[in-house]
């Protein structure tokens, strides 16, 4: 305690140092490339704080085995890769409906299908968004360096028992395997956010009603609360009710606590936008190789900004509306052929011309190539 | 016959807002202690001949059958 | 209603869903039974169900419940004991819900003795779906993806969950509902992983569709084609052929997950802090 420690690490690791601080005391996982390092850390460490981790059959498994734990009223993660992200799409549905705090990491690797194992990707961030079928809420946050990986998880955590709402880390390989040094902070200046409890006793308790905030108190399971928790919808008591009217009200409840509680988990950062004339929306670890090709067109004269998310769901559309309305380009590198563009072509809506950098070959960004890109529409107008 | 279900000897009680008119109940009492009304709705019939043996109340899917005491207490 | 039984019921949300002489209401009563004789307190007693007409039972049980995916309440409920190892914890399942779609974790529970009593419905179809056949529906019985006869053999899901490796494993019907209840008592006493499967009737779709059109028709069925397991051990496989095995198939003490993992961790853990 007391003093900022450095600490060399890989992504992977990250999550887990950060997890344990953030008070995650339960890990349910299965063993997938490139993720698994997660698992074999936990499994060593969970129990030394307190906390227990199983290994499960296969995803499914795991994303409800940390759901359950979660209705206990312990924090819980769990973690995967592309094909085990697919998997556990139905049961992270479940937590979205019931209202379950829960993170959920996907190291993403190249597919679909098997792919390519060991190559990183942002192939997933779509389905990260819209995996699950209905509308739903969910967090997304694709952080860009092992040092973001270790506050974002602690955000995540935060964010999923303060809302009541699953949260997806998305990493990639890179970042997973990436070895940096991450500044540790101290305890007393880490924020800690806790599912907010009961404020009545159980006779008075209604599991699924909205307080004024959208989020539902929520209590654990053995504690005298007695009350059902069903994936079908439900009124505020927290049974069935098929009627359209309970179903309106659910789902834009539930909806409309995101859109209400934007400062809980919206995280982006905007560098050399004042006089940008191009913009680069970036998320995940191709933003470091956009960084040096941003400071590198700057040294030659081209007015080049970053707008880049890191809250990448739900999506920052009110800041990157503002920020479009001064450019006339944004470009958008990513590790797959064009996904997170297609949100950015939607809200940007033809304030400024939107065009891409895709690497789909299971390789990383070098900045070059991302300079490459700047140059390109900078010349054309030029 | 409702007289009879409401009074205190009574001792298989039929909850007529619980019963689905399976017959269950009815097929298997050994003493042929109930029948069916119009409505299918169980009813006790013959409660004298009950020897409480509880079959009806157990194996009513509707919890609407409450049989009194017990024969062995 | 018994007064006994009312108080483990959230009354005021019956009747049921069921329809008129489906089976599921005997079991859940044999269940609040089971749990009456022990003594079990219900803010310490958790329900997790999967989908299924028969997952719905929990809604009715005032209880912390929940009522999670198709196939998927073990794992739920996995994660609930593993997390809060002293809490009770019971499955609801239906037939095709734990032996198709989650047939993989009724393996795995019970390859880990986890401390969590299943108690399987099954009436040989997909009832909530309206009358699909499952894995447990009978070759050559009809339903409405068998309209020409089910050509799939049979499963003996008992066999399987001996097998895997749980430490209780009986079968009961509605019909002998008195020793279903004490299957299902000795089930919850039983320390490690417990499977009672429920034979229960499914009277609109498996019983019309096979000539068994009522509830009364199908505890006549499981009356007439109950077999104790003392004496089916001294029949032929023809003369078993189409029998209902009822009993105790395996009551035995072993190691069980959770505790297992306390002691390894008592074990091994402590030389490890401070890594
Ligand atoms: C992933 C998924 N697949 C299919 C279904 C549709 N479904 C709901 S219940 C059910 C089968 C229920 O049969 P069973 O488990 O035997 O329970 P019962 O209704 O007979 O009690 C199916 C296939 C579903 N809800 N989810
Ligand atoms: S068994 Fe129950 S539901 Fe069926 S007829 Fe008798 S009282 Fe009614
Ligand atoms: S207790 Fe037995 S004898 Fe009496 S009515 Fe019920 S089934 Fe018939
Ligand atoms: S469909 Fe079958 S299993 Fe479902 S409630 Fe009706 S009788 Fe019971």
């Amino acid at each position: 305690m007391g003093e900022t420690t450095r600490r060399l690490m890989q992504g992977n690791e990250a999550i887990v140092e950060a997890a344990l601080v953030a008070g995650c005391r339960f890990f349910a996982g299965y063993p997938i490339t490139p993720s698994t390092e997660i698992a074999e850390l936990l499994a060593a460490r969970l129990p030394q704080a307190g906390g227990r981790f199983i290994q499960m059959e296969d995803e499914i498994a795991s994303m409800g085995a940390a759901i359950g734990a979660s209705l206990t009223g312990t924090k819980s993660m769990t973690a995967t890769s592309g094909p085990g992200f697919s998997l556990k799409q139905e049961n992270l549905g479940f937590a979205s409906l019931t209202e379950v705090p829960v993170v959920v990491v996907n190291v993403q690797r190249m597919g679909p299908s098997t792919g390519m194992p060991t190559a990183p990707s942002q192939g997933d961030i779509m389905q990260a968004r819209w995996g699950t079928h209905g509308d739903h809420p969910v967090v997304a946050m694709a952080p860009a360096s092992v040092g973001e990986t270790y506050e974002a998880t602690i955000k995540a955590f935060n964010i999923s028992e303060a809302l009541r709402v699953p949260v997806v880390i998305l990493l990639d390989e890179v970042i997973g395997h990436m070895r940096e040094g991450v500044e540790i902070p101290r305890a007393e200046d880490i924020q800690l956010l806790e599912r907010k409890g009961p404020s009545t006793g159980p006779a008075d308790h209604l599991p699924y009603a909205d307080d004024g905030t959208g989020v539902p108190e929520m209590a654990p399971f053995g504690t005298g609360y007695r009350y059902h928790v069903t994936g079908l919808f439900h009124d505020e008591t927290g049974f069935p009710d098929m009627s359209n009217a309970t179903a309106d009200t659910l789902m834009r409840r539930i909806m409309g606590k995101m859109e209400r509680h934007r400062d809980v988990y919206e995280w982006t950062e905007t560098t050399d936008t004042e006089d940008a004339e191009v913009l680069l929306v970036t998320y995940g670890s191709p933003a470091q190789a956009a960084r040096s090709a941003i400071r590198r067109a700057r040294r030659e004269g081209m007015k080049v900004g970053e707008f880049r998310v890191v809250t990448v769901w739900p999506f920052p559309e009110e800041r990157l509306r503002q920020l479009a309305g001064g450019v006339r380009e944004i470009i958008v590198p990513e590790m797959n052929l064009g996904q997170l563009r297609l949100e950015v072509e939607r809200v940007v809506a033809g304030r400024a011309r939107v065009s891409g950098i895709n690497r789909t070959d299971g390789d990383i960004f070098k900045p070059d190539e991302i300079y490459a890109g700047i140059r390109e529409v900078y010349g054309g107008e030029r | 016959m409702s007289s009879k279900e409401l009074s205190a000897e009574t001792p298989v009680r039929i909850d007529r807002s619980l019963c689905k008119a399976c017959g269950i109940c009815i097929a298997f009492c050994p003493k042929q202690v109930l029948e069916a009304d119009e409505g299918a709705i169980a009813v006790v019939a013959h409660p004298e001949e009950c020897i409480r043996c509880r079959m009806c109340e157990l194996r009513c899917p509707d919890f609407a059958v409450t049989v009194r005491g017990d024969r062995g207490g | 209603m018994n007064d006994k039984l009312k108080a483990y019921f959230r009354t005021d949300h019956l009747p049921h869903i069921w329809c008129p002489g489906c089976g599921n209401g005997i079991v859940t009563a044999a269940i609040v039974r089971a749990i009456d004789d022990l003594g079990w307190s219900k803010d310490d007693t958790v329900f997790v169900s999967g989908i299924g007409c028969s997952s719905r039972a929990p809604g009715y049980l005032d209880f912390n419940t929940l009522h999670t995916t198709h196939g998927r309440a073990l794992v739920f409920a996995t994660g609930v004991k593993v997390a809060r190892p002293d809490l009770n914890v019971i499955v609801i399942t239906g037939d095709g819900d734990a032996s198709a779609i989650g047939g993989n974790h009724l393996i795995h529970a019970a390859r880990r003795n986890i401390d969590i009593t299943t108690i399987c419905f099954n009436n040989n179809i997909y009832g909530m779906t309206g009358g699909q056949y499952s894995p447990l529906s009978p070759t050559d019985s009809f339903a409405s993806t068998a309209p020409y006869g089910n050509a799939d053999r049979t499963f003996d899901l008992c066999r399987l969950v001996e097998a895997a490796g749980a430490s209780y494993v009986a079968r009961g019907t509605t019909y002998h509902v008195t020793p279903l209840t004490n299957m299902i008592r000795r089930g919850l006493e039983k320390k490690g992983f417990s499977f009672v499967e429920a034979m229960t009737a499914c009277p609109v779709y498996f019983g019309r569709r096979n000539k068994l059109p009522t509830g009364v028709d199908l505890l006549n069925w499981q009356r007439d084609n109950a077999v104790p397991v003392s004496r089916a051990a001294k029949m032929e496989p023809e003369e078993l052929a189409g029998k209902i095995v009822i009993g105790t198939f395996l009551d035995v003490e072993m190691p069980e997950y959770t505790e297992t993992y306390e002691r390894l961790l008592k074990e091994h853990a402590a030389d490890r802090s401070g890594e």
